[in-house]
């Protein structure tokens, strides 16, 4: 069976009762969510956004899902971005992404699973307890930050809409809406849209894959993602698929949006890995952000980026010169 | 009025240096102050560089020779920014030591591209004086048309770096293009002097 619960069920899986019994809170969170789009749709400053009921991550969580390292400053996460799809240039997702519609919001789950459907915001959160975590983000850029998401693992999602034995790998989509979203229409990029994704099922099933809908405490702010995204912690950022609108279970390795683009420079796994450069510069050191002129805060990359204890065992054999 | 014209090419040419030293000091660089940093020297430095291969088709154009005579200082320029840009590469993006740089220089084409043209500066820029145009005579022309390949490695070294939007690149190398194809019919002449 391809489909496993990890082997002890991590504490952070068992919602704490304090949570539990918040839920009724969370429901008026969502409910008030979705209600925001009435009321000033997508003006909302990241101050302003909705805040949400989750539990917080702590140094006692399991491993993986805290770390005590600085967190970057909201306004640094929020205002340096990588979302093409509002522009290339690091400001232009703060600048632009506002014009993106996210109420209503669904997600099409599709393929090689026994409940196919297409389900609504609200639909995929009811069930799934929020939990914060405080995660690395390396950006295949050679920058990083760390930020505290909140969600919900991907895997209980999955596990609800039941892959069958065929399911080997899971294909995800970003909404493409050229009207909403600016570098959607520019003429001088070189990718093709909408943006896609793709993780082998075990690594969609790992507990620290997240599908988050908020960051700092409050839902995502539409440059993040919003209102749904995947956070894959051991994986260069650009795996981290944003806004998203499908998810497929299939069979065969779904195609990749940096990997259609360059080949020869983002691999379908893209596992953050020193002893692996980018062709074009090196992947041994990353800049923390935020860094200042007097100080570039260059610091060493970690091999998975420091999850190797928590993944390391999924590719255990594989050559990951070859699979980079 | 020479004075006054070199007076305004000084001020405004120590504008963009100045902008980073007041946006680095009021945090209006963002996160990755350094990148930023690196980024705005590198471009100014190519843009000083096109300004100076703009002159000669300027005073061929207009017939004035104020072209010609301004045409050191705004080099120099082009070089100045060239220099911080290298500097500020290496020590933000690179690492501050010579292994590092050694190693980038080796493994990575767009720094060795980059690298490369700075290079090809450093002649241009200590020649560029009088005493150095008197003493090298007519070999001073050939010498200092090293600015053609080195504007291309600029330009190259600019899109190599580009991960999908290559408006911008494109944009410089397409104006070195113009600029390169003015001058095509004096290439050919020279071709046919010293072949």
């Amino acid at each position: 069976m391809l489909i496993r619960r990890p082997p002890d069920i991590p504490a952070s899986e068992i919602t704490p009762e304090s949570i539990y019994l918040r839920r009724r809170e969370f429901m008026a969170a969502a409910a008030l969510l979705a209600g925001a789009g009435a009321i000033s749709p997508h003006a909302l400053g990241a101050e302003e956004q909705k805040t949400l009921a989750y539990g917080k991550a702590g140094p006692e969580s399991p491993a993986g899902f805290y770390t005590k390292e600085a967190q970057t400053p909201l306004q640094d996460a929020t205002h340096y971005n990588n979302f093409y799809e509002f522009g290339t240039d690091k400001g232009d997702p703060a600048e632009y992404a506002a014009a993106l519609k996210t109420e209503p919001w669904s997600v099409t789950i599709e393929g090689e699973v026994e409940k196919p459907g297409t389900y609504g915001l609200e639909d995929l959160l009811k069930g799934n307890a929020l939990e914060e975590r405080v995660y690395r983000l390396r950006c295949v850029e050679a920058w990083s930050m760390v930020i505290p998401w909140i969600g919900f693992p991907l895997a209980s999602l999955l596990q609800r809409v039941r892959p069958t034995s065929r399911a080997k790998y899971v294909a995800f989509t970003t909404i493409h809406a050229p009207a909403q979203m600016r570098g959607q229409r520019s003429l001088t990029g070189a990718i093709p849209w909408p943006y896609v994704e793709g993780l082998r099922i075990d690594e969609a099933m790992h507990p620290l894959t997240l599908l988050s809908v908020g960051m700092y405490g409050k839902v995502l702010p539409n440059q993040n993602g919003a209102p749904i995204r995947l956070v894959v912690p051991w994986k260069y950022g650009f795996k981290s698929i944003k806004s998203i609108v499908k998810i497929r279970l299939q069979e065969k390795q779904p195609p990749t949006s940096w990997n259609l683009i360059a080949p020869t420079e983002y691999g379908f796994y893209s596992n953050v890995n020193p002893q692996v450069d980018h062709p074009r510069w090196s992947q041994k050191t990353e800049r923390r952000l935020p860094g200042s002129l007097f100080n570039p805060n260059r610091i060493p990359t970690q091999m998975f980026n420091g999850y190797a204890d928590q993944v390391a065992s999924l590719y255990a054999g594989m050559d990951l010169h070859r699979y980079f | 009025m020479r004075v006054a014209i070199k007076s305004a090419i000084w001020f405004f040419s120590l504008l963009p240096l100045a902008w980073v030293f007041y946006a680095g000091n009021a945090n209006l660089l963002g996160p990755d102050p350094g990148k930023a940093v690196v980024d705005t020297l590198g471009l100014w430095a190519l843009r000083f560089l096109l300004i100076t291969l703009t002159l000669r088709p300027l005073r061929e154009l207009t017939g004035r020779s104020i072209f010609i005579q301004v045409r050191r200082l705004l080099g120099l320029f082009a070089w100045f920014y060239a220099s911080l840009h290298f500097a500020a590469g290496v020590f933000y993006v690179i690492g501050w030591s010579w292994q590092d740089v050694l190693r980038a220089f080796d493994e990575r084409t767009y720094i060795t591209l980059g690298i490369l043209a700075w290079l090809l500066m450093l002649p241009l820029g200590i020649t560029s004086n009088r005493w150095f145009q008197r003493r090298l005579g007519g070999r001073w022309r050939r010498l200092h048309q090293l600015i053609y390949p080195l504007a291309i490695l600029a330009c190259l070294h600019f899109l190599w770096l580009v991960r999908s939007d290559y408006w911008q690149p494109a944009l410089y190398a397409a104006m070195l293009a113009v600029l390169l194809f003015w001058r095509w019919p004096r290439f050919t002449l020279w071709r046919r002097r010293f072949a």
